[in-house]
């Protein structure tokens, strides 16, 4: 287990890297000149030259490239041009916020999606399973930062149960956590279920019930198990597309998370900024992948020992 | 001693398929007495696993319906009780070990803990003592290493070590019937003699009762007290293996022991057939199932459908006896 665990860390190295050198060129081959960006428009060629020369500007791309790489690996991702801080700082402020709620989200995912697939597989074909599959398709149809509209309008503007938006209480993650579970849990529920009906058919299945099991171990352990494989694979897949959802929940619900930092860093054209975020982004994209496959290997032991 | 223990009355099995219902099973009795083994034989499709099911009560359903009959196990009518009466006789008094070795282990749970669960289930012990059991029962299937073995998943075991765990499984709980889905059908001839003997050696043991599903007289010959023969949802045949061996009655009967591979010749060449196919469950019914393969066919037997008859000690189910 934990040679695979040690394996797949390994095998992220060169996917990270694709990944930087994607973000760094396309800010280095982003319309505009970075140095009047840093200096502004009116500056002495003697002034322009200087500063093209400490940012390392006039060396080539691959040497460029490899700077950044260092700093990066260091922890360093630049200062940000409008607020002068450093941007690993902004990140470390701003990422809690957007974890909290996507975890919360995902949270309710499961807490949702699991129950409701499980008994629209279990009751297939009556008024249970078309309820549950209804529901969900509606819940595929909308948009997450719809949702969030539509939650905040009722629960927060019209019932006034929660805080209309901002950040601090747990009331404050409620409405956007919701949005991006109800969302997620619904084409989460939909491959629970398929994934039950499929595995309820194995031989298995019908072993552990000439056992005499209870019907609720049948069910809950011994085919729920096999039937959360490809769901675990899917809800990794599926983490850039919450972390997208949350990106614009965070701007409805004013909520100070790096989504968006990222957006605000977008419109000031504060680039550093904007380059650490994506940069901080998807490496945690392609950390809860791995997460996902060691996940997968501890449930599916076919896995672990090939 | 000749008690008996199970007692079918013309079971009848319906699937009510989307634009037809076929009757896989159809007016089936038989009954096994304590302590001893019935094989259950015929050609694929006659309706045999259907049966067992039936007996377990795990049908698939729907499609599956039992329309007609009684199940009597130890004086009481099994299709009488309720889900819950069933689940508790289930592994504890009857255990059934399945035709497909390969598929039939939950692929997710160790050896141990799919062994130990049923025993958890059933009687009063820890986890610890059921584990103990468990690996009692390992050895006592002759798996080596059985401390070893309890950790492991089935996908690290053999087709044939994978069916011992379901022996195992199934003897578990020591059972009073064991029906056997043609275990060894999916092994090779070595593994299949071995589990054979196996199966042998623990009902001397526990003194079970077995039922011995196969498609192979060869198999019956080596373990069977008693043997039915079932056509195309039917009983055909059903006499004690002496008979079945020496004097079958029924051309169905005659022709399946042609078939048993006679071990001089290569493999591949082994193998006569009866000829023609086993019709299907949902054709037509009119006169005796077995007419168009059958040799000696005689005028009623388009018509009338013969009943079972006492011929000497055997029940048969031909003109030709009448
Ligand atoms: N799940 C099912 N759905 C529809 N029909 C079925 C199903 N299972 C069995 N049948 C019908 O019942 C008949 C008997 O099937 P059964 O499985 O009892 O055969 P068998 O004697 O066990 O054959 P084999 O030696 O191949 O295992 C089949 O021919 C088929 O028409
Ligand atoms: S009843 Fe007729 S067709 Fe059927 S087995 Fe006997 S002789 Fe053959
Ligand atoms: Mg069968």
């Amino acid at each position: 287990m934990l040679k695979y665990i040690v394996k797949r860390i390994v095998l992220m190295i060169p996917v990270v890297t694709v990944m930087t050198l994607i973000v760094f060129s396309i800010f280095y081959f982003a319309p505009g000149d970075p140095v009047s960006r840093i200096a502004g428009p009116n500056v002495t060629p003697e002034v322009y030259e200087s500063i093209r020369r400490k940012y390392g500007l006039d060396q080539p791309f691959i040497i460029q490239y490899l700077r950044f790489m260092k700093s990066v690996i260091e922890g360093d991702l630049g200062v940000s041009i409008l607020q002068e801080r450093p941007v690993i700082e902004m990140i470390k402020e701003r990422l809690p916020v957007t974890l909290e709620i996507g975890l919360l989200g995902f949270l309710i995912t499961f807490l949702i999606a699991i129950p409701a697939g499980v008994i629209a597989a279990v009751k297939k074909n009556t008024m249970v399973d078309y309820l549950c599959m209804s529901g969900t398709l509606l819940g595929t149809a909308i948009p997450t930062f719809w949702l969030g509209m539509l939650l905040m309008y009722f629960f927060a503007y019209k019932l006034r149960w929660f805080p209309i938006s901002g950040y601090g209480t747990i009331r404050h993650l409620i409405l956007p956590s919701f949005a991006i579970g109800l969302t997620n849990a619904a084409i989460t529920a939909r491959m629970v279920r398929s994934s039950m009906l499929e595995v309820l058919k194995q031989d298995y299945v019908r072993t552990a019930r000439s056992k005499g099991l209870l019907e609720k171990v049948v069910i809950y352990r011994h085919a729920l198990k096999n039937a959360l494989i490809p769901v675990i694979t899917l809800m990794g897949l599926r983490l850039g597309w919450i972390i997208g959802g949350s990106v614009a929940l965070e701007i409805i619900f004013s909520i100070p998370g790096i989504g968006r930092l990222m957006v605000d860093s977008i419109l000031a054209r504060d680039y550093p900024v904007v380059q650490g975020s994506m940069i901080v982004l998807t490496s945690s994209i392609i950390l809860a992948n791995i997460l996902a496959d060691i996940l997968y290997a501890i449930v599916d032991p076919r896995i672990r020992y090939s | 001693m000749n008690e008996q223990i199970l007692r079918i009355n013309d079971l009848a099995v319906h699937f009510y398929m989307d634009t037809r219902i076929v009757p896989a099973v159809d007016g089936v009795s038989f009954s096994v007495s304590r302590g001893e083994t019935l094989g259950l034989v015929g050609e694929s499709g006659c309706g045999k696993s259907v049966t067992a099911l039936s007996i377990m009560r795990l049908l698939p359903s729907p499609p599956a319906r039992i329309v007609r009959g009684e199940i009597w196990f130890k004086g009481e009518n099994l299709l009488d009780k309720t889900n819950e009466e069933m689940r508790k006789i289930r592994g504890n008094d009857i255990s059934m070990i399945f035709q497909e070795p390969m598929t039939s282990l939950n692929p997710v749970f160790t050896v141990g803990y799919q062994i130990s669960e049923v025993i958890m289930q059933h009687q009063n012990v820890s986890k610890k003592e059921a584990l103990e059991r468990a690996i009692e029962m390992l050895r006592m299937v002759k798996i080596p290493l059985p401390e070893k073995r309890i950790k492991q998943y089935p996908h690290q075991l053999s087709g044939g070590m994978r069916q011992r765990v379901m022996i195992a499984m199934a003897l578990a709980c020591n059972p009073e019937l064991l029906i056997a889905d043609e275990p060894t059908t999916a092994l090779d001839v070595t593994i299949e003699a071995q589990i054979l003997e196996l199966i042998n050696e623990l009902k001397e043991r526990f003194g079970s009762s077995v039922i011995m599903i196969t498609h192979d007289l060869g198999v019956v010959a080596e373990i069977a007290d008693k043997v039915a023969v079932m056509y195309s949802g039917r009983i055909l045949e059903q006499a004690d293996v002496h008979s079945i061996f020496n004097n079958p009655k029924h051309p169905y009967t005659q022709g399946l022991l042609e078939t048993i591979p006679d071990i001089d010749l290569p493999r591949g060449q082994r193998l006569k057939e009866i000829k023609g196919v086993v019709p299907l469950p949902d054709e037509i019914k009119v006169g005796c199932r077995f007419k168009s393969r059958c040799e000696y066919v005689r005028a009623e037997c388009m018509v009338d459908e013969p009943p079972l008859m006492q011929v000497g000690s055997s029940l048969v189910r031909c003109w030709n006896y009448a």
